[in-house]
C-alpha cells in the first residue's frame, strides 16, 4: 500500500524529533511514507475561526494535490501525523463532500490553480495505519529490544478522536495502548487520555495550559508512568516545555519525560538512538530506556 | 373523448361543494372565496359554498337542508384530512338521506394551508383538488358499509401495570382477557422499584396484589413466557399467535412450594439475576423475584447442568416428585387466540449508558444506572434494600446525574418526563437509608404533576443539594487531597457561573427511556406505525390518544410516550374502555373497499389469486373464473392494480373513479 505524507509545519521544526523517529519506524516497519510535493499549512485551528471558507481551501489545496501526486485511481490515503493537522484536513474532505455551500467556492477556487478534488483522498493518522494496516503482529514481529516492565501513559489528545472518531473510541481510545503492548510495555488505566493540552493557547493564556499540562502530567506520574506517550507535536510541546513553570506553580510537580510514541518504538526495535531524535528531548528518557539502545542490549527495567 | 364527457350525456348528477374555512387554518393561505367561485363553474356543481367552521352544527345543517332543497346527489367537502371528520360527514350525507358514499372529502388543510408558503400556489392546489375529486364522484356509487360480529375476547400485549390495569377492568366487565408477557413473570418495571413517587407507597405494597387478582381473575388467562408472533385478520376478528417459550415447569402441575430451587445441586446461587441486572445471583432454576407471577419457577436452559451435559442427578425432579411439575422435555408451542381487540401495552427500555462513556458507566465500578439502584433499594432485592458500594461498605456521598440520553442532540433528543422525579425519590431515599450528602445535577426541575412540585421541595428541605448543569464527566482523576479515591463529577454550575467537581462515593446515572429494542417489529406485526423517535403512534395526539390506525388495536402506557406510573394506569383505563365500547357495540361496520371480480370479464388467468396476500382469492375450475371471497379481502386492492383485463375491480377505488380523479387533477396540462 502506497501512503502520501503530510508533514504538517510543527514537525518540520519543533516537532522534528516525531519525524525522524516515525520515519526510521516505517522503514522498518516496510512502510514508507512519500512526502506530498508542494504542501501548504493546513491552516490548524487558528485559520478557520476566523475564515471558513479560505480555510477550507487551504486545507483542501492539499488534497487535491494528494489527488495529483498518487498512483490510485481509487482512494488516496495521505497520513499526517499531527492531531490539529489530521482535524484540519479531515474537516475539509467532510466539508467539501457533506457541504455544497462550501465545496461550491472552494472547489472553483483550486480549479484556477489547475487542481481538483474527488473527494478520493482518505486522511489517516500513523497509529491508524500501525493498527489497523500493518497490525500489532507486524509490530511484535519487528520488537529486537522488548521492553517488559516500562510503565507508559498513552496521551492520544483531543483532536486525533474527536470529533471525527474514524479509528478509536473517541473517549477510551485504546489504539496507541495496543501498540506500546506490542512492544512489551506495560500501560497505565487512566481517565485522562483524551483531556484537552491548551493546544494552541499556550501562546495566549498560559496559565490555563500550565494547569491542563500539570493536571494530565501529575496524574499520569501517579499511576506510576515512567513516560508520557503522545501522538502529536503540540501535545508533545505543551506537556515537556510547561514543565519548569508548573513546578515554579506546584512545587511538589515531579517532572516526568514526555516522548513520542514513535520514539518508543524505534527503541523497542532496538534502532540507535540518534536517529530517534531522543537527543532531542528537553526531559531526558529514562536511562534503563536509553543504556545500550541501538546496540543489541537488553532493556533492563529499573 | 374525456371520461367526464362521456359520464355527462347520462345521468342528471347534481354535485354540492362546501369549502371551509377553519377559522384561519385553510382562510389564512387559500383564498376561499376565489376557491367556491370555481368550483361553482365546474360541471355538474349546482351549488358551492363557503362556511367559516363546515364541521359545526349550523355547517352541518346548512349541508343537510341543501341537500334536500338542491335535490344533490353528489356531496363534497373540501376541508381538514378524512382522518379527522370523514365520518362526520357521511353522517351529515346520511342523515339527509343521501348514501354516504356518494361522498367525497377533499383535504385542503394539511394537503395544502398548512404545507404550502404561497397563498397563489395554495389557492391553486385547492381548486386543482377540487376539480380532481368533483371528476371523480361522477362515478361513485351506493355502497352499503360490511358489518362484521365483535368477538369478545381481548389479547392484551405486555404484563406491566399497563397491561394489568386494562386486563382487571377487561376482566371485571365480563370480558376474556389474553395476558401476554415475554418474561417469566407479570409486573414489568414497576415490579422492581422499592417506592413510587411522589407519595412514597411502596412499589409491591400496591403492584401485587393487583397481580395475584390477574392470577385468580376467572376472566383473565395469563401467557408468561410467552410472545406475540403473528396478527391477521381486522378488528373485531383478529387471529393472533403466541409461541410459549418452554419454562420446563409445567405451570398446571405446580403448586409453587419452590422445593426445586432448594434442591438444585448448586447449593448457592450463582448466576446474575437478570431481573436484577445482574446485582443478584440465581440458580439455573428460579424464579426472578419472590412475588412473582405465575409461582411458576423457570429453567434457564443455558446454565442447567442436565440441558449442558445431560448428566445431572436432577435433584429438582426428586424433590418434585409426584407433583410431577419439572418436565425437561418441554418443547415450544404455537398458540392461536381469536379475540375482538388488542391492546398493545409493551412498555420501554432504558437507555444504555455505556453508549456515554465519559459518564463512567463500565468502566467505574461504583457508577450505577436508576435501574440498579431500584433493585439495591428493594427490600427483596440484591442487598435486601442497603444501598452499598461494591466493596460492601455505605456510601457517604452519592451524586445522581439527571437527563442521562435524554434531551441529548447524540442521543435521544426527548424528555424522558419521569426521571426528574424519580432522581428526586431515589435522592430521599438514600437519604433515609444512609445519610449520605446527596447532590442532583439537573438541566431543568420539571416537576409538574399531582403532589410532585411539593416532593421537590420536601427533598430540598430534606438536604438533598441540586446543582444546575449537565455533568461534563465523571473521572477517578484525583486533583485534591479530598478527591482522592473518589469519583470526582465534573460540571459547569450555571447558576454559581463556575465550573465544579464534586466528589462523591457513589454516581447513579437518571437514565431515560426509550422504545423497546424490537418496537419496529411490534409496528409491522400489529400494523401501527410509529412516532419519532420510535414511540408507537396514537390516532390523534388529542382526541384520540389510545386508539391507532388500526381499528380494534389500542396503545396503552410507554409504549406510546415516556409516562410515569399515574398516567400509564390512566392510560391503561381509557384503553380498557375502548375495548369495551368496541366489544359492547357487538357489531361494526367495515369500510366497503373490497374487491369484486366482474365474472364477464376474467379470463381465468388466475395472476391475482397467488398474489392475494389473505387468500380471499380461488379459481373455480367448472367456470374457469376466479372468485373473491368478501369477508376475508381486505381491500388492499393488489388484484385490481394487477388484473391484465380490469375483470377485478376495488369499490371506492374502481378504475373509472380513478381514470377520472387523474383526469380532473391534470385537466389544467391536458
Amino acid at each position: 500500500m502506497d501512503y502520501l505524507y503530510y508533514p504538517g509545519c510543527s514537525i518540520k521544526e519543533s516537532g522534528i524529533a516525531y519525524e525522524e523517529s516515525l520515519t526510521a519506524i516505517m522503514d522498518v516497519l516496510n512502510t514508507p511514507l512519500q512526502e506530498l510535493e508542494d504542501w501548504n499549512c493546513c491552516g490548524a485551528t487558528t485559520c478557520i475561526s476566523v475564515e471558513s471558507d479560505e480555510a477550507i481551501a487551504l486545507a483542501s489545496r492539499n488534497l487535491a494535490l494528494a489527488e495529483k501526486q498518487s498512483n490510485s485511481k481509487g482512494t488516496v490515503d495521505l497520513v499526517t501525523p499531527c492531531n490539529a493537522c489530521y482535524l484540519t484536513l479531515m474537516r475539509a474532505t467532510h466539508y467539501l463532500s457533506e457541504r455544497q455551500d462550501i465545496a461550491g467556492k472552494v472547489l472553483p477556487a483550486l480549479d484556477k490553480q489547475g487542481l481538483h478534488c474527488d473527494n478520493r483522498v482518505r486522511i489517516r493518522h500513523p497509529l491508524d495505519v500501525l493498527v489497523n494496516d500493518v497490525g500489532v503482529k507486524a509490530i511484535s514481529d519487528h520488537v529486537r529490544r522488548k521492553l517488559t516492565g516500562l510503565k507508559v501513559a498513552c496521551y492520544y489528545g483531543c483532536q486525533m478522536v474527536r470529533p471525527y472518531a474514524t479509528f478509536d473510541d473517541p473517549h477510551r481510545p485504546t489504539s496507541m495502548d495496543q501498540v506500546m503492548k506490542a512492544l512489551g510495555a506495560q500501560t497505565i488505566d487512566w481517565s485522562l487520555k483524551t483531556k484537552c493540552c491548551g493546544a494552541a493557547l499556550g501562546s495566549l493564556l498560559p496559565d490555563i495550559v500550565e494547569q491542563l499540562c500539570h493536571d494530565i502530567l501529575r496524574e499520569a506520574e501517579k499511576r506510576g508512568a515512567e513516560v508520557v506517550v503522545t501522538g502529536c507535536p503540540l501535545c508533545h510541546f505543551n506537556l515537556e516545555s510547561n514543565q519548569s513553570a508548573i513546578r515554579k506553580r506546584h512545587p511538589d510537580f515531579k517532572t516526568i519525560p514526555v516522548a513520542y510514541f514513535s520514539q518508543i518504538m524505534g527503541l523497542g526495535f532496538d534502532l540507535p538512538p540518534k536517529k530517534l531524535g531522543i537527543q532531542r528531548l528537553f526531559i531526558p528518557l529514562p536511562a534503563s530506556l536509553t543504556a545500550g539502545a541501538g546496540k543489541g542490549g537488553e532493556y533492563v527495567t529499573a | 373523448m374525456l371520461l367526464r364527457d362521456e359520464f355527462s350525456k347520462n345521468g342528471d348528477i347534481r354535485i354540492g361543494v362546501y369549502v371551509c374555512d377553519c377559522g384561519t387554518n385553510i382562510a389564512g393561505k387559500v383564498r376561499v372565496p376565489e376557491v367556491v367561485e370555481y368550483a361553482g363553474t365546474l360541471p355538474h356543481v349546482v351549488v358551492a359554498k363557503e362556511y367559516k367552521y363546515m364541521c359545526s352544527d349550523p355547517g352541518q345543517d346548512m349541508i343537510r337542508r341543501e341537500i334536500k332543497e338542491q335535490k344533490l346527489n353528489r356531496l363534497l367537502v373540501a376541508a381538514c384530512s378524512p382522518h379527522v371528520h370523514e365520518e362526520t360527514f357521511r353522517n351529515v350525507a346520511a342523515q339527509a338521506g343521501l348514501n354516504p358514499f356518494l361522498f367525497q372529502m377533499v383535504n385542503i388543510r394539511e394537503l395544502v394551508s398548512w404545507v404550502t408558503k404561497d397563498p397563489d400556489k395554495a389557492t391553486a392546489k385547492a381548486k386543482d383538488m377540487i376539480r380532481a375529486a368533483a371528476n371523480r364522484v361522477l362515478f361513485h356509487e351506493e355502497l352499503e358499509p360490511l358489518k362484521y360480529h365483535i368477538k369478545r375476547n381481548v389479547v392484551i400485549v405486555g404484563g406491566g401495570i399497563a397491561g394489568i390495569h386494562a386486563a382487571l377492568l377487561l376482566a371485571d366487565s365480563g370480558e376474556h382477557v389474553y395476558l401476554v408477557e415475554r418474561e417469566s413473570s407479570i409486573g414489568g418495571h414497576m415490579a422492581m422499584f422499592d417506592k413510587t413517587f411522589p407519595t412514597l407507597d411502596c412499589a409491591a405494597c400496591i403492584l401485587t396484589p393487583k397481580m395475584t387478582m390477574v392470577k385468580s381473575h376467572p376472566n383473565i388467562t395469563i401467557m408468561s413466557y410467552s410472545e406475540v408472533v403473528e396478527v391477521n385478520g381486522f378488528v373485531g376478528d383478529f387471529k393472533v399467535k403466541v409461541r410459549k417459550k418452554p419454562r420446563y415447569v409445567d405451570e398446571e402441575n405446580c403448586v409453587g412450594c419452590f422445593e426445586c430451587i432448594d434442591a438444585c445441586v448448586f447449593k448457592d446461587a450463582r448466576y446474575p439475576n437478570e431481573f436484577d441486572f445482574g446485582l443478584g445471583k440465581r440458580k439455573p432454576i428460579y424464579m426472578p423475584f419472590p412475588q412473582a407471577v405465575p409461582p411458576v419457577p423457570v429453567i434457564d436452559a443455558d446454565t442447567c447442568i442436565e440441558f449442558k451435559t445431560g448428566k445431572c442427578p436432577k435433584e429438582c425432579l426428586k424433590a418434585c416428585g409426584e407433583r410431577a411439575g419439572i418436565d425437561f422435555a418441554q418443547k415450544e408451542e404455537i398458540v392461536e387466540l381469536e379475540v375482538g381487540s388488542i391492546i398493545v401495552a409493551t412498555g420501554f427500555d432504558s437507555f444504555d449508558p455505556k453508549k456515554m462513556p465519559q459518564y463512567g458507566y463500565g468502566i467505574y465500578s461504583n457508577v450505577y444506572t436508576s435501574l440498579e439502584a431500584e433493585r439495591l433499594f428493594n427490600a427483596s432485592g440484591p442487598t435486601a434494600g442497603e444501598l452499598v458500594l461494591r466493596d460492601g461498605s455505605k456510601p457517604k456521598s452519592v451524586g445522581i446525574i439527571h437527563c442521562v440520553g435524554s434531551r441529548d442532540e447524540n442521543h435521544n433528543r426527548w424528555c424522558s418526563r419521569v426521571c426528574c422525579m424519580y432522581s428526586m425519590k431515589l435522592a430521599h431515599l438514600v437519604k433515609e437509608r444512609t445519610n449520605a450528602d446527596v447532590f442532583n445535577f439537573y438541566i431543568d426541575i420539571r416537576a409538574a404533576g399531582k403532589g410532585y412540585e411539593e416532593f421537590y421541595n420536601r427533598t430540598m428541605e430534606e438536604g438533598v443539594q441540586y446543582i444546575r448543569g449537565k455533568v461534563a464527566e465523571v473521572t477517578d482523576n484525583a486533583q485534591t487531597k479530598d478527591e482522592e479515591g473518589k469519583l470526582v463529577i465534573r460540571v459547569e454550575d450555571t447558576l454559581l457561573g463556575m465550573i465544579r467537581r464534586i466528589p462523591v462515593d457513589m454516581v447513579i446515572l437518571s437514565v431515560g427511556l426509550e422504545p423497546q429494542h424490537d418496537a419496529l417489529e411490534v409496528t409491522k406485526m400489529f400494523n401501527i406505525s410509529c412516532s419519532g423517535g420510535g414511540w408507537f403512534m396514537e390516532r390523534h395526539p388529542k382526541l384520540a390518544p389510545v386508539s391507532t390506525m388500526s381499528g380494534g388495536v389500542f396503545l396503552a402506557g410507554a409504549c406510546q410516550a415516556p409516562k410515569d406510573i399515574p398516567d400509564t394506569v390512566a392510560q391503561a383505563g381509557a384503553a380498557a374502555s375502548e375495548a369495551l365500547a368496541l366489544s359492547h357495540k357487538g357489531v361494526i361496520e367495515v369500510e366497503p373497499n373490497t374487491a369484486f371480480i366482474d365474472e364477464t370479464l376474467c379470463s381465468g388467468c388466475q395472476v391475482c389469486v397467488g398474489l392475494c396476500p389473505y387468500s380471499a382469492i380461488s379459481y373455480d375450475q367448472e367456470k374457469k373464473i376466479s372468485i373473491l371471497n368478501q369477508a376475508l379481502c381486505q381491500g388492499c386492492g393488489v388484484c385490481a392494480g394487477a388484473c391484465p383485463s380490469g375483470a377485478a375491480q376495488q369499490h371506492l377505488f374502481n378504475d373509472s373513479q380513478l381514470m377520472a380523479e387523474i383526469e380532473g387533477a391534470l385537466a389544467g396540462v391536458l
